[in-house]
């Protein structure tokens, strides 16, 4: 029971982490990380799903019979270029962020915001 | 000779699992960051040089012996090349040795730690 | 037992990472949370999957943040407020998590639900069906094709929105003016540069024998593309940007990112157009098993072009940025001076 649960028990600790750093930190590179390191926790999830005791790699051989499952290999393997993708995606936001707002904290770039926003109140205002 | 093989594979994996404990145990016990990194660089080249060469004795097959082989080749090149330009790039940034005019600050020690 | 060593380290390199506060230590963490979390799939079996992770997790993607640090700054401001309302909401939902798990199988279970529906008939009968030992493969390529498909568009447009975000139109003189500083650092990397010559050719042949291995053993076009461009990388880093680009033209590659997605499609329509179903490659030859064949390399092939090119674009945008702020940063301190 205890170590047949174990694998998800540390996804979900992997999980939270990166969730908190999501959640907690300010610095959107640092968010970055956190979600890739959700991410990783669900392809942990995954892979440990798949896994058959005593099974051997999904690679058809004649003198092995028990193999484990392939069909979250595949979803996985395609997940994670694809995460790699999106996160590429993201960073190259953080830099044009970088570039207009000379910060990448999300609370520095929330006063200029609604500094700015105040600013043109006031114009309208008058 | 089946026996006389394994223990010579044994022996050469020994060897190398004992030169990459003690070269993890230098990376934590030495005072600066070049002799840490002499530690890591030196025995993690010799060390998993010593375990594949241990592997290639239990390969048996030509053909995992022959990717053994380069893959010992790989970390030959590889290994050395990195510890260099690691080197390279501390001293290029202004980090001293220790005893030698220490200006470097304990912090600034424990960045580049744990980089390597 | 060395999945839970493996297991505990990824956990405590979790918990460094939201420790620390410098972020090029954080990102370097990262890399080797995502080699240790391949050394896992290794022992999971998972052999293509540890493949790509070894790749992508402990490579690409390092470098990139690597990339990004050094354009938005290596520091993380201290947060002042305490973070007691995230901590109570994660360990809400990890509480809530970890009871759900107490109806889970248990690990390694042959007999767990996802073993009892479809793999069963992708490990059966695969072999017969389309006659290659990699069932990983012959899953990806040919049963869940359509799927595949929509994963290598979704990576073409993430591709296409970094491009979109981050291009730089680059003039001649400039140019000049960075192979000559190039030029002057030639001696500086003299060692490292040399070794990299001598290795990008084998990196790049070790990338094809991935790409047209991938159906008898561990590989395949998504691992070969990362592989590929990785070479191509290496060779920028050192190199600069500018003599990367004349050996590869970005527009070549921006049009072998687009070829590929359509090569793929185009395998898709061909076989529509020879009577099958969308992705079905047993009409695409006399014998269903060598149309399988042909099919799957050519999808391969597709996957692994776009995957490179795609890989190569990105790297290519932030280094151009970077380049621009750097030269930008120079006229600033020559106006101030």
């Amino acid at each position: 029971m205890l170590m047949g649960l174990f694998n998800n028990w540390v996804v979900i600790v992997l999980m939270m982490s990166g969730l908190y750093i999501v959640i907690a930190h300010g610095n959107l590179i640092k968010k970055l990380v956190g979600l890739t390191i959700f991410q990783t926790s669900v392809f942990i999830f995954y892979i440990s799903m798949a896994k058959v005791n005593g099974g051997s790699a999904p690679i058809l051989s004649e003198n092995i019979s028990l193999y484990s499952n392939p069909l979250p290999h595949v979803l996985i393997l395609t997940a994670i270029v694809v995460g790699i993708a999106t996160t590429a995606l993201g960073l190259s936001l953080v830099v044009r962020l970088k570039e207009s707002y000379g910060t990448i904290e999300e609370e520095e770039i929330q006063r200029q915001d609604n500094q700015q926003n105040q600013a043109l109140n006031k114009e309208r205002d008058k | 000779m089946e026996i006389l093989l394994s223990i010579t594979s044994g022996l050469f994996l020994f060897i190398g699992s004992f030169l990459c404990i003690s070269g993890g145990v230098g990376i934590i016990r030495f005072p600066d960051f070049y002799t840490r990194m002499h530690a890591a660089g030196v025995t993690d080249t010799l060390g998993s040089a010593m375990i594949l060469t241990g592997l290639m004795f239990q390969s048996g097959d030509l053909l995992v012996f022959a990717k053994l082989v380069m893959v010992l080749l790989l970390i030959l090149l590889v290994g050395p090349t990195t510890s260099h330009v690691l080197a390279k790039a501390a001293f290029h940034n202004g980090l001293l040795p220790q005893g030698l005019n220490t200006l470097s600050k304990s912090d600034d020690k424990e960045d580049t730690s744990s980089n390597t | 037992m060395i999945n839970i060593v493996l297991l505990s380290l990824l956990v405590v390199i979790a918990i460094a990472i939201i420790r620390m506060k410098d972020l090029f230590a954080v990102v370097m963490l990262t890399g080797i949370y995502g080699l240790l979390s391949a050394s896992f799939f290794v022992a999971m079996d998972a052999v293509d999957v540890a493949f790509t992770e070894a790749a992508v997790g402990a490579g690409i993607s390092t470098l990139l943040m690597l990339v990004a640090i050094t354009m938005t700054g290596r520091k993380e401001k201290v947060t002042r407020h305490k973070p007691f309302a995230a901590l109570f909401i994660v360990l809400i939902t990890g509480g809530l998590l970890i009871y759900g798990t107490l109806d889970m199988p248990l690990f390694g279970s042959a007999d767990a639900p996802i073993h009892s529906h479809v793999a069963p008939r992708y490990l059966n009968d695969s072999m017969q069906e389309i006659g290659i030992p990699n069932v990983v493969t012959s899953v990806l390529a040919s049963y869940r094709a359509f799927d595949t498909f929509g994963e290598v568009v979704v990576i073409f447009t993430a591709g296409i929105g970094v491009l979109a975000l981050l291009f730089v139109p680059r003039r001649k003189e400039e140019d000049e003016k960075i192979a000559s500083i190039n030029d002057s650092m030639h001696e500086h990397h003299l060692v490292i540069r040399i070794i990299t010559k001598m290795l990008i050719p084998f990196i790049l042949l070790f990338a094809l024998y991935v790409q047209f291995h991938g159906d008898y053993g561990p590989g395949g076009g998504f691992q070969a593309g990362v592989i590929f461009s990785s070479a191509i990388v290496l060779y920028t880093m050192l190199f600069g940007l500018s003599t990367a680009r004349k050996v590869i033209n970005q527009g070549f590659i921006q049009l072998m990112a687009a070829f590929g997605v359509l090569f793929y499609g185009c395998v898709g329509i061909a076989s529509l157009m020879n009577g099958g179903n969308f992705f079905d490659y047993n009409v695409l030859s006399d014998d269903p098993v060598a149309g399988q064949h042909l099919g799957i390399l050519l999808i391969e092939w597709g996957v692994g072009v776009t995957v490179a090119a795609i890989m190569i674009i990105i790297f290519f945008s932030f280094a151009g940025r970077r380049e621009l702020q750097q030269h930008s940063e120079n006229n600033k301190n020559r106006e101030s001076l």
